[in-house]
């Protein structure tokens, strides 16, 4: 689970990480009031779930209320997309505006989870403000990292090591030793995924603080931080994959492909996926229906995929072992009724009651094809879109 | 430890829900000698009419002395789970839940250092060795056969699907492990690898991997310098996007190296015969138990 810039400054303030001055804003009134508190240069940036907001407009500079006033108006109600958003357009709601700081250095900052090494690990970088991804690719030797053993912690005779190559004043070293401790604390204490300082800036009056802040939750720990989970903010989500997500169903849309897909399994599903390639197109969606859903359950799995106006087929994929497939059946059916919007259907049957569910399939008014398995299957989609 | 070349079939079933009990009558049914179960809430009473459940690990491996554990405690409890078999010294230990937290495995990957107990899992089927009658987690005992061709994967539906089209083709199984779909697990490919490599009734390998992390690169290279024994392969995840979940907490692509055609370019420069979709496997290991 992301959080938005103010809701992770929050958290590194209520942690004594420095940050500039900034409240967030919901009107462009309210973005002016804050600018007038500030008194001098402000910052206002979108509040929205993707990176480099920057180059698309996201991030603004007012040198009085009256213009971050008119920032705010231009922002509020719009949505953006950026190169990092995947085609996803994320509606701007909330502003944040903060005071402007005057930067001698920028640095960049991070603590995540390293899979290979399978321990935290804290990164650090000269190359502060740039897309870390291109700076690791062309100039590796930029970026720095701690692993971190986790029953013990970052252990700060490294971070000392580390900093002394950076050739740093000592006030400033000791301040960015301080910060990671701290982010380090955050990032176990709420079980992040993700804490992204860039830029972590170095101010002309060698203050470090905090330009930029990026917090990832991880899902699977929610449980245990009830406070997190009401920061989550539904309107960037994709409003399909939010209905899925309320239904406990895991489901992604493609933005490429015209091919709906529901299937049980993370890995079948991405077998299912694979195979219309096979069939010249690409798949609408990735849908986990899980091992044991209820008719309830895949009906509003049907649902879901059928709304999708990039659907143009369906392609289902059941292996029936605690999921009856005959209960998919009916699910699938109900769906239908509910729906009533004709698209073309193939389907792959196999396990528990998988003839039942074949007869009662046969029975509905649903224009379906059987197949044995999912090469056929490619072929019968071809078949099918080609008509 | 060898998981396969090894004679412990006591197993311990920690976590009696509906979906831990279910699963358990499973085992028992396919040969699998339970000798205890673990739940907070039931100790005392019988599972299964004959098989004693106790409060804790340390009770049952007083009284029963069980080998291998099996894990279907929900996801908040199971790490603690993972560490009470640990530290009881249970050389086996297969944890079949879903979800656990990342900073939990972080922790338990490191704990695990030095201790003698062999993790697999979290969030996979555990395995399953027809002959023995062994089946240790969640892999339907009916689809499979007995034989010579071991199974690896990181799905669980994709481990059935290969079995199945096996089993169809008449070709048996001498072991299938599932390694589970979590970022952090106990047992990589590459453990597995080595295990088939050491286990005389292997023959020929199957090995279902996809997007997400470089362990199917690491798999490569240890096939490349170690593995004798044919090696069958698919990866699946090739029409996933960037950056999203997909299911497993672990099939992502965060880079290129976490690619479909990454992974498959690396295991085909291994020398390990691709098949394009996972539904094509049973027909290329026929292909290639010909070719021998």
């Amino acid at each position: 689970m992301q959080l938005h810039e103010y809701q992770a400054k929050n958290i590194l303030s209520e942690h004594d990480v420095p940050i500039p001055f900034g409240q967030v804003a919901s009107s462009d009134l309210e973005c002016k009031k804050i600018s007038t508190s500030i008194n001098g240069k402000v910052v206002i940036k979108a509040q929205v779930h993707a990176g480099g907001r920057g180059k698309a407009g996201g991030i603004k500079v007012a040198d009085n209320p009256e213009e971050a006033k008119k920032a705010a108006q231009e922002m509020l109600g719009t949505s953006l997309k950026t190169f990092q958003s995947g085609g996803t357009e994320f509606p701007i709601n909330k502003v944040y505006v903060e005071e402007a700081s005057d930067i001698s250095k920028e640095l960049y900052l991070a603590v995540t989870m390293d899979f290979d090494e399978k321990c935290p690990v804290i990164i650090l970088s000269t190359e502060g403000g740039m897309n870390i991804e291109e700076v690791a690719e062309k100039t590796p030797d930029k970026i720095m990292k701690i692993h971190v053993n986790p029953l013990i912690g970052p252990s700060p005779y490294k971070v000392r090591n580390l900093l002394s190559l950076l050739n740093l004043e000592q006030k400033i070293s000791q301040q960015i030793s301080s910060i990671i401790q701290k982010l380090y604390r955050i990032f176990d204490s709420l079980d992040c995924t993700l804490i992204e300082i860039n830029p972590l800036a170095i101010t002309n009056d060698e203050k470090v603080i905090a330009l930029d802040a990026k917090i990832t939750i991880d899902d699977d720990s929610i449980f245990r931080h009830p406070d997190i989970e009401d920061l989550f903010d539904e309107t960037q989500m994709n409003q399909s994959e939010l209905k899925a997500l309320s239904n406990d169903l895991a489901y992604i849309k493609l933005h490429e492909g015209k091919v709906g897909c529901m299937v049980n399994g993370a890995g079948l599903a991405m077998a299912t996926m694979d195979i219309t390639m096979k069939a010249g197109t690409a798949p609408a969606n990735f849908l986990d229906v899980g091992g044991s859903a209820s008719e309830e359950r895949i009906e509003e799995a049907y649902k879901i995929i059928a709304s999708d106006n990039d659907v143009e087929i369906i392609l289902v994929n059941l292996f029936g072992g605690i999921l009856r497939c005959d209960v998919a059946a009916k699910g699938i059916i109900n769906g239908f009724k509910n729906h009533n919007k004709p698209i073309p259907m193939v389907v792959v049957l196999r396990g528990t009651n998988s003839s039942e569910a074949k007869l009662l399939l046969e029975n509905s008014e649903l224009d379906i094809s059987f197949v044995e398995d999912l090469p056929t299957a490619a072929i019968e989609i071809r078949n099918k879109l080609g008509k | 430890m060898n998981i396969i070349n090894q004679d412990l079939n006591k197993v311990l079933i920690q976590g009696l829900g509906r979906d831990g009990s279910f699963q358990a009558e499973r085992c028992i049914e396919f040969g699998t000698n339970i000798v205890s179960a673990v739940h907070p809430t039931k100790a005392g009473e019988k599972f299964n009419q004959n098989i004693p459940i106790f409060g804790s690990v340390f009770e049952a491996i007083k009284k029963t002395s069980p080998e291998i554990g099996l894990i279907f405690v929900p996801a908040p409890f199971a790490a603690d789970a993972i560490i009470e078999q640990i530290d009881a010294n249970i050389s086996i230990v297969v944890c079949v839940t879903e979800g656990i937290p990342v900073s939990d495995m972080v922790k338990i990957n490191e704990y695990l250092k030095g201790k003698k107990t062999r993790l697999i899992g979290p969030n996979c089927p555990g395995y399953l060795i027809p002959e023995k009658k062994l089946k240790v987690g969640i892999i339907p005992g009916s689809i499979v056969k007995s034989g010579n061709v071991g199974v690896v994967s990181r799905s669980g539906t994709l481990t059935y699907e290969a079995i199945v089209q096996l089993t169809k083709l008449g070709i048996g199984q001498s072991a299938c492990v599932g390694i589970g779909g979590d970022p952090i697990n106990g047992t990589s490919f590459v453990d597995v690898l080595n295990m088939f490599e050491e286990d005389k009734n292997t023959e020929a390998i199957v090995m279902i991997g996809e997007i997400g992390g470089t362990k199917e690169q690491e798999a490569a290279e240890r096939i490349k310098n170690y593995i004798s024994k044919p090696v069958v392969a698919s990866i699946v995840g090739q029409t996933a996007p960037e950056g999203r979940r997909m299911g497993h907490a672990g099939a992502v692509i965060t880079g290129k190296s976490a690619l479909a055609s990454e992974k498959i370019n690396a295991l085909r420069d291994a020398g390990v015969l691709i098949a394009d979709s996972p539904t094509e496997i049973g027909r290329k290991v026929q292909e290639l138990l010909k070719i021998k």
